[in-house]
């Protein structure tokens, strides 16, 4: 197990850089637009925004391959977004359009994009973690060292399914990235009143599985260490647990109040802002310049507007499909 | 003197008086469930409660749906009178070995010793395009289970007064509760309190046809039977109310007098809440019909998140209006 704190400050380059921070902005633009097309009613059901936790999804798909697997939550668009999903097939998905991802039948916590091999949106918290066991479980039948990464929030620790999982995956060998997002809130429910043990990292011990835990708030410290998760899981074929620490700036869902937290603990943690954290630390190495900040904020406008248009233009299912995909054929 | 009788009330209003009196009324019921407390309810139904009753009443639980149902279940059988609740029927099924081999067994397997005094409600219904995780309509899966008492709120009235009849069960009772009604208003009495949970009920009187509903149906066949009066067919609703054990006399006294049934729900066809009325029906009453029962149904498809797609899933207002006017062409 590894703390945090032992971890120094990462190096990096321009080109890095400047990429992992057109992602996270691409993200948090993305967010933002969805709330925006929510109000307007474009996007309807349950919406779960991933604004302040871009480092996290951003840190971690450096890491991945394509032919590694991604499982995720109901919190998912930036997974997806960093994954390579198209915005405008996430979009149109949102707007429960046929061109969207699944097709228009998801909505915004079931995208699933398998050419990306981005399995779910999964909106019953811990449902995922045995299908990411099971997927590793195939790979490993047959033959393929692939690894299947499944994101998760803290809330679904207290599962039974979470630690059924990890046990599963300790036991039988198998290649899984236990990614835990932190956001120290399960709805309104806060860490220190679901969890007995709040390092979430100890429980990886109970099940002999390998775990750290990692500032999510950096995107260079999430990417150490998923580069060191994944080395680990490569080398030896063994499940990994990485807790990543972190915070949704914004409400659970659009229908949440947030009686549960104070505006001052959100204004704390925004001091912390990864996206405005890795800018700092480029401006500061003069890796980059406000210009180029600027020509990333208008390359994700364009991209977002793109995505938006493309939604806009899609079409509805007929209602005589209805029952289509319920069999095979 | 223009005392009022009665009380303008959301659905959600509703549930809170009920919830509230039932823990003023009894030191031994206390609440527990996901959110209850510091986010006041996924559905705003125990907001300001934690503050009112303190925190050993109002229990916050992690998501463990196994846990602390199977928790609620042993706190019923250590003497106390929990009411759990699982913030919607999906995540019941991770409850699902708790409720079916624990709460709805001890009596029969302990050769009667101990019963199981829980409550569990849980919010239910499709309509607010959360996608097929999310829109489950688990009644008839419920009401197969022996030992389990069903009851479906379908009014403001028993969203009132249900709760505190259940409470009074020395039995499992599981209580389902619908999203898509939360906002509506409707009057209920001013001394509305604890409602029966063995009866359907008759909510409108007619003489035509027999609408046989419950849950979100029922709201849904008072406006389609105020609909066919305008074209002349009176139309008698039953709200069946208690899914397991069913009513028979109700829906047999309403079947002699109209001669003919449509039946809606929101869950799907197969094996559903209307296979079972049916068959009572055929045992029972088959010599009193003029016509074939005919149901309306949910649609056998996981409930995709678009409107249109989702609308089409479960009968509407239109449909009840449809099928009853195709039926009276029947003599
Ligand atoms: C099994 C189950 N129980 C309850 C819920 C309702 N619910 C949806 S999200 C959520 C909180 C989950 O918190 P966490 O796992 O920490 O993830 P976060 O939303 O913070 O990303 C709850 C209680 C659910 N979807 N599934």
């Amino acid at each position: 197990m590894e703390n945090e704190e032992t971890n120094p400050s990462p190096t990096i380059d321009a080109k890095l850089g400047l990429a992992l921070l057109y992602q996270m902005i691409l993200i948090r633009r993305f967010e933002e637009k969805s709330a925006e097309l929510y109000t307007k009613e474009k996007i309807r059901g349950f919406l779960h925004l991933y604004v302040g936790e871009e480092a996290v999804a951003v840190g971690v798909m450096q890491s991945l391959t394509e032919d590694d697997n991604i499982l995720s939550t109901y919190r998912e668009h930036g997974h997806a977004l960093a994954r390579g999903v198209d915005p405008g097939s996430i979009m149109a998905e949102m707007y429960g359009k046929r061109e969207g991802c699944s097709m228009g039948r998801g909505g915004s916590m079931h995208l699933f994009d398998v050419a990306k091999k981005f399995y779910g949106g999964n909106a019953i918290v811990g449902g995922h973690l045995p299908l990411a066991v099971g997927m590793a479980l195939a790979s490993k039948k047959q033959g393929q060292n692939n690894i299947t990464c499944c994101f998760f929030g803290e809330g679904a620790i207290a599962e039974g399914e979470f630690h059924e999982s990890m046990n599963l995956a300790a036991l039988w060998k198998v290649s899984v990235l236990f990614l835990c997002e932190n956001n120290l809130y399960g709805m309104g429910t806060a860490l220190r009143f679901s969890h007995s043990i709040q390092e979430l990292e100890k429980k990886g011990d109970a099940y002999g599985v390998e775990s750290a835990a990692v500032n999510g708030m950096d995107v260079l410290e999430m990417k150490k260490a998923v580069e060191k998760a994944t080395a680990y899981i490569r080398s030896s074929g063994k499940p990994y647990f990485l807790v990543c620490n972190t915070y949704r700036f914004r409400a659970h869902s659009m229908f949440d109040a947030q009686l549960y937290r104070n505006k001052k603990e959100v204004e704390v943690w925004k001091e912390r802002d990864p996206i405005s954290t890795l800018r700092n630390q480029l401006l500061e190495k003069n890796l980059i310049s406000n210009d180029d900040i600027d020509l990333i904020e208008e390359k994700v406008k364009t991209e977002v507007q793109k995505a938006v248009d493309f939604a806009e233009a899609g079409t509805f299912e007929p209602i005589g499909e209805l029952t289509k995909y319920v069999y095979s054929s | 003197m223009n005392t009022k009788t009665t009380l303008r009330i959301t659905y959600r209003e509703a549930l809170k008086h009920g919830l509230r009196e039932a823990l003023i009324n009894d030191d031994m019921v206390f609440l527990m469930g996901e959110d209850v407390g510091r986010y006041g309810g996924a559905f705003a139904v125990s907001k300001g409660f934690l503050e009112e009753f303190g925190e050993d009443r109002i229990m916050d639980v992690p998501l463990s749906e196994s846990g602390f149902v199977g928790a609620g279940i042993g706190a019923a059988l250590g003497g106390m009178r929990p009411i759990v609740e699982v913030m919607t029927v999906n995540f019941s099924l991770l409850a699902l070995d708790q409720i079916i081999n624990n709460a709805s067994t001890l009596l029969h397997m302990s050769g009667g010793q101990i019963n199981v005094p829980v409550v569990i409600r849980m919010n239910s219904g499709i309509g607010n395009q959360l996608a097929a995780q999310h829109s489950h309509s688990w009644e008839p899966f419920y009401a197969h289970v022996p030992g389990l008492k069903v009851v479906s709120v379908g009014t403001h009235e028993d969203a009132r007064g249900m709760l505190l009849t259940a409470l009074e069960s020395p039995d499992p009772v599981i209580i389902f509760e619908y999203t898509s009604l939360l906002n509506m208003e409707s009057e209920i009495p001013l001394d509305s309190g604890a409602m029966d949970i063995d009866k359907a009920k008759v909510r409108r009187e007619g003489k035509d046809v027999s609408i046989i509903t419950y849950g979100p149906g029922v709201y849904k066949a008072l406006a389609a039977a105020e609909e066919l009066n305008l074209s002349g067919i009176d139309a008698e609703v039953v709200d069946l109310r208690v899914l397991n054990p069913i009513d028979n006399e109700t829906i047999l006294t309403s079947v002699a007098k109209t001669h003919r049934v449509l039946i809606v729900e929101e869950a799907w066809r197969s094996v559903s809440i209307s296979s079972e009325i049916i068959s009572r029906i055929m045992e029972h009453a088959f010599f009193d019909l003029d016509a074939p029962v005919q149901r309306l149904c949910g649609v056998e498809v996981p409930i995709p998140y678009p409107k249109h797609l989702e609308d089409a899933s479960i009968p509407q207002k239109e449909d009840i209006v449809n099928s009853i006017l195709n039926m009276v062409q029947y003599d």
